[in-house]
This record gives C-alpha cells, sequence and structure tokens, in this order.
C-alpha cells in the first residue's frame, strides 16, 4: 500500500449498501502492508464497524431519506485507519452511550456499543452542519 | 432475506440461507418468527451454517425471536456458528442468553 490511501464515497440512504461499504473494509484489511495481526479479524471488524456506523447514519440519522446521501472517508495508512461518517440528523451523545451497556436482552442499542469496543478511539462531532461520526484504529 | 423452514416434529428449523445479516434483511427474519408464534409454533431452531457476517441488527431479531418465544413457553435455540459470528455472541455476552449447539442434531436432541 502506497504511504495512505484515501477514499471518498456517498451512497443514498439506504441499507441496500451496507453490504457494499463493508465490503470495502474487508478488503482494506487484507491491503495493509506491515499489519501483524489477524487479518481476518480485523477484516470482520472493520466491516462491522463501517456496517454499524452507516446504519445509524441511514436509520437515525437521516431517517431512511433516499434523496439525502451518506458521506464515508476512509484514510488508510501502515499506521492507523480512519473512517468518518457523515450524517444530516439531530445526532446523539456519545459520552452518554459510553456509560450505558444494553441490557443482554435489549433488541436495539448495540451498535455504537460495538465500534466503542473494537475501535481505538471514537468521536461524534458536529462539522459543517452535519454530524461526523469518526472511528480510528491503529496498528502499532 | 432467503430463510427455509422446515417442520421436525415439535420442532421448527429456520436455516438462513445468507451470507450476511445486517439492518438490510434481518427484519424479514424476525417477521418470519412472528408469523411461526401466530400459528402457534413456538419451539425454533435457527441454523446459521451459511452465516459468515452479523451485526448488531441480526443480533436484535434473534434476541426478539428469544424474548417472544420464551414468553410463550418456548424456545429458540442457534445452532452451527460459524467462528466470527459466535465471536459476536461473546462480544455483546449474547453467548450466555442463548443455548447455542455445535450441530443441528445437537439442538433437535436438546429439545426433547
Amino acid at each position: 500500500m502506497p504511504k495512505r490511501v484515501e477514499l471518498n464515497i456517498k451512497v443514498p440512504s439506504q441499507t441496500r449498501y451496507l453490504a457494499l461499504i463493508g465490503q470495502i473494509g474487508e478488503s482494506l484489511a487484507f491491503s495493509l502492508n506491515n499489519y501483524q495481526g489477524n487479518r481476518r479479524e480485523l477484516a470482520y471488524h472493520l466491516n462491522l464497524c463501517l456496517t454499524e456506523g452507516l446504519t445509524n447514519a441511514i436509520c437515525h440519522g437521516n431517517n431512511s431519506d433516499p434523496d439525502k446521501d451518506v458521506h464515508i472517508s476512509i484514510s488508510a495508512s501502515d499506521d492507523d485507519l480512519v473512517i468518518r461518517i457523515y450524517d444530516q440528523g439531530p445526532g446523539f451523545d456519545i459520552s452518554a452511550r459510553r456509560k450505558t451497556k444494553a441490557h443482554p436482552c435489549d433488541e436495539g442499542g448495540r451498535g455504537i456499543n460495538i465500534i466503542l469496543k473494537l475501535m481505538d478511539n471514537v468521536k461524534y462531532l458536529q462539522e459543517n452542519g452535519a454530524n461526523v461520526l469518526e472511528m480510528t484504529k491503529t496498528f502499532h | 432475506m432467503q430463510l427455509k423452514i422446515n417442520e421436525q416434529e415439535d420442532n421448527v428449523i429456520i436455516t438462513v440461507e445468507e451470507e450476511r445479516m445486517d439492518a438490510h434483511n434481518s427484519g424479514n427474519l424476525k417477521e418470519r418468527m412472528l408469523q411461526l408464534f401466530d400459528e402457534g409454533k413456538y419451539q425454533l431452531v435457527i441454523d446459521l451454517t451459511a452465516v459468515r457476517f452479523i451485526d448488531s441488527s441480526g443480533l436484535g431479531a434473534l434476541v426478539s425471536g428469544f424474548k417472544n418465544a420464551s414468553a410463550r413457553d418456548g424456545s429458540l435455540k442457534l445452532c452451527c456458528l460459524q467462528p466470527q459470528v459466535r465471536s459476536m455472541f461473546e462480544l455483546t455476552r449474547l453467548h450466555r442468553v442463548f443455548e447455542i449447539f455445535s450441530t443441528l442434531q445437537e439442538a433437535l436432541d436438546s429439545q426433547s
């Protein structure tokens, strides 16, 4: 892989695109030059975090409105990988979510907690009128 | 979502014929299970052999089925999980909630 790969993708707010975007994360995991860990596991985790982040943006952020796009940017190097997912919804308080754990029998509410467990740094910010879920995975 | 439904004595076996269970297709499984409950079928076994990827929406659909089966004195058991799928149950601690079997036969034998 060259020094840093930058991907910018826009998809309509429809869940049919989840598999496509998740697959990009899997492929990236196998493209990293110097990753020493379990690539199969990393591939699954990137697929999962992209899927969870995109589901949140589509279903909660953009209210599944296909006229609204979700913008995903992925920046990968041999040192780290940063995923940013932008939505146009009301946003949510991620610090509150850090403190709450889903009860094992709750049907929903696991997505953000899964991201918090698997990524090294997770932020949810406001930027130019949009919300941005930023997830960073460091490799060293 | 492609689902195959087979009945074997009191058990209904739902075979998920998809590689992915996510927010795009998991609602179908949830609805199909509710139909079965409406028909009075409360003993479900979900065969996940084909499933390579499951996210929180897929897990949520299974939890919904489990809760609905339990509320009717029935059961929902899982079998044939691929390792990455199994790891998702451990990550979310749902392996403590579900009965998970290595083979379909083991799941069926446990019903009696």
